[in-house]
């Protein structure tokens, strides 16, 4: 749901089409490289990865064949701005990929489309057969010539991990889709083998508008660190939830003010994986360097029962474990009946004590993202709202 | 999209994330000879780029725990026991998956590392059905005694009460409990990424992932090959042989039966492990003393069958090429573009030995029948091959045929009160004697198969220690056999024993000749697949045995014999693909194929664990065994030429060894309803 009023002013509405990619063909791959770099663009997935980076370190690869993988498989909690990329700006997140192929010397690009979003489907294949007829896919793209770069949708199935840019290669390779070993890294061992940059939605639609605008432009906004804008997908207890662009740094309170959720009990940021944020913190800011986010935030009105918060994204987590690794594969439950101990009055403070070091554990020695961020939300809640908690413990 | 634009690269092969991608990486990185320093707990070496941080460490001997980390198995990296800290990394890092590409400084015991161990080892025995007491593997468990090393006095987050999985008992040769499993997934990369069969997997996810057969069916009902080798890799008591030591005690308590014992050559390489011995301790003579203080009546060496199967499927073997150049001269008098073409049928002579007759089809190569796990193999996925498997029984099955005719006869003991029992190395054999059409006595020509970890236990509870038996030999009548019988526990031992006898035959000449102390050693070694041609310079007068089926040996002057030997059903598969495409392979005449890595000597029923040094130093034991005997080749046994001349007195291949002796394989396919 994105609110009327914001969707105007997005700034992928003012982007001319085609503008970004025209002026990265223009010079040699390096320049338009420079130029994100310059930009300091991280990754809008959640990890915040500098794009430059990896983009270079495919450069570097030794490999006949590139892969660029746009991943869109948004299964974080509280996440749908890839949606409303993929629906309203598709030609963006296109040729953010384009442009990425022309940078890594690729050939062939794939869309990892969320299980769910198949209704999308469609809709991307009409715009994929108009880019092929504008000469903006295909064989010597824009008259360049040996520029040649297409772009192909695949369907995940609905599992979570499946986001997670190793599992996600497994499952396009027709695998079970689990997390594999890192290193080595997709920028050298990708698909089928093969050196591969894998993206998130939105970072592809921002190189776009960094190369069209400027990377001047986009490096001014923002915190030295964490520079730009950003989606945001708000929801929970406020007036007016749905997709927003704020620039990276905006505090918890300036934009719990922008979306009507005033007198919020805490907030989760960066969906179930992320940190929940209490009250008393607000003016912390949503910054790599600060809070983290690839975009969701969930709003807790002072009605919300904080355990429940944690119950419920535990839950979420231990459902979509791929049950590959011990840490997140046995942890993950342990802290569930934890969570109903402390519900019913059960859990010693000694065991809660067990417990948050068993979290400590699955942030420490789990295989992949999944399993390091599932204790997140219960450590934060634990932490922060102690009084709500120690309150039902038994002795 | 257009087609040039369409995906490259190498096609990939089963389970990546199983397959580690990482090991083909360290591979590459590793053949670069890059070196590279690290330091470990403060101490520095230089390994070689890409070597991991495990095998690091091992070097330094420093210990790491592992579980889901098997030498023989591409890398998992998923039961995470092995996790350390590497500088400057947020999270630690599993040692043996963690290739090392830059100055790593890596600390193996920090507080951070102790307390995940631990935990990963609360979270796991909450997750098992620890019954150590009743388990099989008690004493010989990797969870068992890693718990032991750490240290867990209590069940830190609880423990499974109850079983959660119904034990599959389908199998005639496993067991499997997944209420033991720690989800380590050995079995599935054993079962997929080293043999290539592809039974196991695991499914679900979550806490409710499990390793499961296609359809969570039986392992009786899908393509297991029986070949046991995901046991010998199985941390724990969940994958097991199907123990038959109960009813072999009750036959021998029975007073009315005569219970008698044949003893695989692989089994005597192995079992000292058992008893706490280093690997490669034969224990041959001390073994037949054991057995008989168990209670055995007799003691027999499965090696004579060996030299027995030798004989038939050496002969077989003759008579398909034969059968060959019969058809290629009749081809060539009725072909006129034979003379038209010279070439071609120069290509299809016997000096050109190719006796592959596309025409006229006799199945060549013909495959060794001696391993039931790549029997197995080849009935499942490679049913139209099945004409080329030799039609002999093991020699397990020969012999308890012999034993329920000749031997019953000889001794005046009724068959119906022989029990046989068959001391093998392999889990498979299990399901070989109980297949439907092996009784052609009558009776079941192998009762009970015994592997040797189960002959290890009940040697245990007569309370007796096997390496310090006095020695005894083998009972009459079938004796001692030849060292060609027992290099059949050894990969390419099948094939040098069958050149051994098929040169001497031919020839007439001794092939030490051709081999030094006959060794021969081309088809020797663990290479997974191997070649070799053996050229018939000229040729002898047919031995008396085999004269009936051959007048001389003039078609094959000149010829080459190409043989092939292949270990695991995975080389086993990469040679049956290049026969289906016609490659080097389907010129070959005579293929030994084991489907265990090693040959029985790493088979499904040996002790556990098992790795390369430890197969190697078996082998060793197995070769030396070969080199101490006098007689050495098949031909020359004196018990074997004796039961040809009074039991199957019409010749190798005739009716009665065709009634006993041989066999016929059923299609099964690699559909399952
Ligand atoms: C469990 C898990 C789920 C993830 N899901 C997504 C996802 O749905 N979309 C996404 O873009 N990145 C997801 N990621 C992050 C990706 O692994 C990867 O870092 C990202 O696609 C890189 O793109 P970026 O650098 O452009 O952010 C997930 C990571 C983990 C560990
Ligand atoms: S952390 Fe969880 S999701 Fe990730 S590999 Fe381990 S079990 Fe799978
Ligand atoms: S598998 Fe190991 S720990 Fe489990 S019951 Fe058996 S011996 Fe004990
Ligand atoms: S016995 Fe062999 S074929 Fe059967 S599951 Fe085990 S490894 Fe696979
Ligand atoms: S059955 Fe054994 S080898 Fe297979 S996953 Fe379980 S514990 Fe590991
Ligand atoms: S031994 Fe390294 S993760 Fe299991």
């Amino acid at each position: 749901m994105i609110a009327e009023t914001t969707h105007g002013s997005l700034t992928f509405c003012s982007i001319e089409p085609d503008s970004g990619l025209g002026s990265a063909l223009e010079r040699p791959p390096a320049d338009a490289l420079g130029r994100i770099e310059a930009s300091g663009l991280r990754g809008r997935g959640g990890a915040g990865f500098p794009t430059s980076l990896k983009w270079e370190l495919a450069i570097k690869s030794p490999g006949e064949y590139k892969y660029v993988i746009c991943n869109a498989d948004e299964g974080e909690p509280g996440t749908f701005k890839d949606r409303v990329i993929l629906s309203d700006f598709a030609d963006l997140v296109f040729e953010g990929m384009t442009i990425g192929a022309f940078v890594i010397g690729a050939k062939h690009g794939i869309v990892y489309l969320r299980g769910e979003y198949a209704y999308l489907r469609s809709h991307l294949e009409n715009v994929l057969r108009r880019r092929r007829a504008q000469n903006l896919l295909g064989k010597n793209i824009h008259g360049l010539e040996g520029f040649d770069f297409d772009v192909e949708i695949r369907m995940g199935a609905g599992a979570y991990v499946c986001g997670e840019e190793t599992a996600l290669i497994e499952s396009l390779e027709g695998q079970r889709g689990e997390p594999r070993n890192r290193p080595p890294f997709p920028i050298d061992t990708g698909y089928l083998g093969n050196p591969t940059i894998v993206n998130n939605v939105e970072t592809f639609a921002w190189v776009v508008c960094i190369l069209a605008k400027g990377a001047k432009w986009f490096n001014s906004i923002g915190t030295k660190k964490s520079t730009g804008l950003k989606l945001f997908s708000v929801s929970g207890d406020c007036s007016q939830p749905g997709v927003y662009e704020f620039p990276m740094g905006i505090t918890v309170a300036e934009l719990l003010k922008e979306v009507g959720g005033e007198g919020a009990k805490a907030v989760q940021v960066g969906g179930a994986a992320g940190q929940c944020v209490p009250a008393a913190q607000f003016e912390r800011t949503i910054a790599y360097e600060d809070v983290p986010t690839g975009g969701s935030v969930i709003v807790f009105g002072p009605g919300r029962d904080m355990l429940r918060v944690a119950e419920n994204f535990l839950e979420f987590f231990a459902d979509e474990s791929c049950g590959q690794c011990t840490p997140c594969r046995e942890g993950t439950p342990k802290l569930i009946e934890g969570v109903k101990m402390l519900q019913q009055g059960r859990c010693s403070m000694q065991y809660l004590h067990e417990l948050c070091s068993l979290g400590e554990t699955m942030q420490a020695a789990s295989k992949c993202g999944l399993g390091q961020m599932a204790p997140n939300a219960f450590l934060s809640i634990v932490e922060h709202f102690q009084d709500e908690i120690l309150g039902r413990i038994g002795r | 999209m257009s087609d040039e634009l369409l995906p490259h690269g190498h096609p990939t092969r089963a389970p990546a994330s199983q397959r580690g991608r990482t090991a083909e990486v360290l591979e590459h990185a590793k053949a670069l000879g890059k070196q590279i320093e690290v330091t470990i707990d403060g101490r520095a070496i230089t390994v070689p780029l890409g070597t991991t941080i495990l095998e690091s460490a091992q070097q330094l001997g420093i210990r790491i725990p592992t579980l889901c980390y098997h030498q023989d198995l591409c890398l998992a990296g998923v039961c995470r026991i092995c996790v350390v800290e590497v500088e400057g990394q947020r999270a630690l890092q599993a040692s043996c998956s963690y290739p090392i590409t830059a100055p790593i400084h890596v600390k193996t015991h920090t507080p951070a590392v102790r307390k995940a161990r631990r935990h990963i080892l609360d979270l796991m025995l909450a997750n098992h059905y620890g019954e150590c007491y009743t388990c099989n593997r008690n004493g010989n468990c990797e969870l068992q005694s890693l718990a032991e090393e750490y240290g867990v006095d209590y069940f830190r987050f609880g423990r499974m009460e109850k079983p959660r999985y119904e034990i599959d008992l389908s199998s005639h040769a496993l067991v499997r409990d997944m209420n033991k499993c720690v989800l380590c997934r050995r079995c599935v990369r054993t079962c997929i990424d080293l043999q290539e069969v592809g039974v196991l997997e695991a499914i679900d996810r979550g806490n409710r992932i499990k390793i499961a057969t296609f359809g969570d069916k039986p392992l009786s009902d899908v393509v297991c090959i029986n070949c046991g080798q995901c046991i010998n890799r199985c941390p724990t008591g969940a994958l097991r042989a199907n123990d038959n030591t109960d009813e072999v005690w009750q036959a021998i308590d029975d007073p009315t039966k005569h219970v008698v014992i044949q003893t695989a050559p692989s089994p005597r390489a192995g079992i000292g492990e058992c008893f706490g011995l280093p690997p490669g301790q034969p224990m041959t003579f001390r073994m037949n003393t054991a057995l008989r203080y168990c209670g055995f009546d007799k003691v027999f060496d499965t090696n004579f069958a060996a030299d027995l199967t030798i004989i038939e499927e050496g002969t077989e073997l003759l008579l398909r090429l034969k059968a060959a150049m019969a058809n290629d001269e009749c081809r060539m008098m009725n072909d006129e573009s034979a003379l038209q073409h010279p070439e071609r049928s120069q290509s299809q002579s016997i000096h050109n030995s190719s006796f592959i007759n596309h025409n006229f089809p006799v199945p060549l190569p013909q495959f060794t029948s001696c391993s039931p796990g790549w029997v197995k193999f080849a009935e499942h996925f490679y049913p139209e091959y099945l004409d080329h498997v030799s039609t002999c029984k093991s020699p397990q099955q020969m012999f308890g045929a012999l034993l329920k005719t000749f031997y019953a006869e000889k001794t005046g003991v009724n068959p119906r009160d022989i029990v046989t029992v068959a001391l093998m190395p392999c889990s498979a054999k299990k399901f070989e004697c109980n297949r439907p059409e092996m009784c052609a006595s009558g009776y079941k020509d192998i009762d009970y198969g015994l592997t040797t970890r189960e002959l290890a236990k009940m040697i245990r509870e007569v309370g007796v220690d096997l390496p310090n038996m006095p020695k005894s030999d083998f009972d009459d009548p079938f004796g001692t056999a030849t060292g060609s019988g027992v290099i059949f526990g050894v990969t390419g031992g099948v094939m040098e024993s069958a050149i051994r006898t098929v040169f001497e035959l031919v020839t007439g000449k001794k092939v030490e000749n051709l081999f030094d102390h006959a060794e021969v050693v081309p088809v020797r070694g663990f290479e997974g697949i191997r070649y070799a041609e053996l050229p018939i310079v000229e040729v002898g007068p047919v031995p008396a045995i085999i004269s009936h089926l051959f007048k001389d040996w003039n078609w094959l002057k000149g010829a080459t014999l190409k043989v092939a030997v292949a270990h695991g059903t995975a080389n086993a598969k990469r040679v049956m693909e290049d026969i289906k495409a016609g490659g080097k392979f389907s010129e070959c005449h005579f293929i030994e194929f084991m489907a265990c890595p090693g040959g029985c000597l790493g088979g499904g029923g040996q002790p556990i664990p098992t790795s390369p040094e430890i197969r190697a130093a078996r082998a060793k034991a197995i070769y030396d065994e070969d080199r101490s005997y006098t007689i050495r080749k098949s031909h020359e046994n004196p018990a074997l030429l004796q039961v040809y001349a009074d039991f199957l007195t019409d010749g190798p291949c005739g009716h009665r060894s065709h009634k006993l002796l041989h066999t016929h394989y059923t299609p099964r396919g690699k559909y399952i309803a």
